[in-house]
């Protein structure tokens, strides 16, 4: 006989028409759903992102997670390592000479990992992209970006909505069984 | 005219009369309420710096900047005249006993461009010169590693010379987009 769900029951999946079995006082509660559902419950709400912001959207990131938007409370904390980061966030003007080097920290992810481009120069150059010598018409030039954040720079709320958005994303990842590869750099 | 100095303070006019006395090739820039401005060979530039550096009452222990500049089309007196195709290397001193100032400026042979390196006398002076030698293209004999800073390693062309050709893509990655031009506008 299988109990209501009572008020205050460990009901993490929202999709995927969760059963929760057991909730007499004293009982060991029980979730079924699907593991796909489960792990990636896991991923949505520990998107750790990298400490990485290379100009003024730095500053903007800085901010959200201050104590006034506190991206904390979407579970996500920032890290110094790639390795021990899920979400890549380009915060800033990536010239052709730091673009290797965001490669690279792109490349010591662990998958899944997800990119966040912030800003206009992230995206395709900002005001540099017409005459600068130096500069990248934007990051996904090197590596795929989920989520474009426009901007100049974005204010906090605009990256907790690529944020957002990005979590949808994440949700609908495909853990087991064929997935779909990474998208083909953009050259 | 008599120009009275304050105590521990040289002036202007006193810099100039001092290096002009010890160096008579050296080509004195005049221009009203300016910093003393020296123009020198570049054979003579050690030893104009070594003297700036090392005279007490001078005594420019510091190098404030170094900066290339490119001369390409220098505009003159009349409209349409150009003076200049060099290069030039500008050095901005500072003393910071005596609270002065002084600048020294160097013109370079367009397709040679060789200056000897200062970062004997200011160490400070080897960063300079890389980001000189790295954007224009100026050598800097005598520096111990001079590499291009600003730029990846493997980047063409000095990008702040007047007359330079924007690459078409580098490192696989397209530069040129749509509806985008990259001409050198009026130095082409």
């Amino acid at each position: 006989m299988v109990d209501p769900v009572p008020s205050g029951s460990i009901c993490p999946v929202r999709t995927g028409g969760g059963l929760t079995v057991g909730s007499r006082p004293g009982d060991c509660e029980l979730h079924l759903t699907a593991v796909e559902d489960f792990l990636n419950w896991g991923k949505e709400h520990s998107l750790f992102y990298l400490l990485f912001a290379t100009a003024c959207c730095g500053i903007e990131l800085m901010q959200t997670g201050g104590p006034r938007y506190d991206v904390d409370r979407l579970g996500m904390i920032p890290r110094a390592s790639p390795r021990q980061a899920d979400l890549l966030i380009v915060a800033g003007t990536i010239t052709h000479k730091m673009a290797s080097r965001a490669k690279r920290l792109w490349e010591q992810m662990a998958e899944p990992r997800w990119v966040v481009s912030m800003g206009s120069c992230a995206n395709a150059g900002g005001p540099f992209s017409k005459f600068s010598y130096s500069v990248l018409n934007g990051i996904d030039k090197h590596f795929p970006v989920d989520i474009y954040v426009p901007g100049c720079p974005p204010r906090p709320e605009a990256l907790i909505d690529g944020v957002i958005e990005l979590r949808e994303r994440v949700r609908r990842w495909q853990t087991l069984g064929v997935r779909p590869r990474d998208a083909a750099v953009i050259a | 005219m008599t120009v009275v100095a304050p105590p521990g303070k040289l002036t202007r006019q006193r810099v100039l009369e001092l290096a002009s006395e010890r160096f008579p090739a050296a080509t004195i820039l005049v221009r009203p309420n300016s910093v003393p401005c020296l123009l020198v060979e570049a054979a003579h530039l050690i030893d104009v710096m070594q003297f700036l550096r090392d005279d007490p009452a001078l005594d420019f222990k510091s190098l404030s900047d170094l900066a290339g500049v490119d001369l390409l089309k220098w505009p003159g007196e009349k409209k349409g005249e150009f003076l200049h195709s060099e290069l030039m290397v500008v050095y901005q001193l500072h003393s910071l006993n005596h609270r002065h100032h002084a600048t020294v400026k160097v013109i370079l042979k367009r397709d040679t461009a060789t200056v000897p390196s200062v970062a004997g006398l200011w160490p400070v002076a080897g960063w300079f010169e890389r980001e000189a030698f790295d954007l224009y293209g100026i050598t800097f004999s005598g520096h111990a590693d001079l590499r291009r800073l600003l730029t990846p390693e493997d980047w063409t062309g000095f990008p702040l010379r007047k007359d330079y050709a924007y690459p078409e893509s580098y490192g696989g990655v397209a530069l040129k987009r749509e509806g985008q031009h990259f001409d050198a506008g009026p130095y082409a």
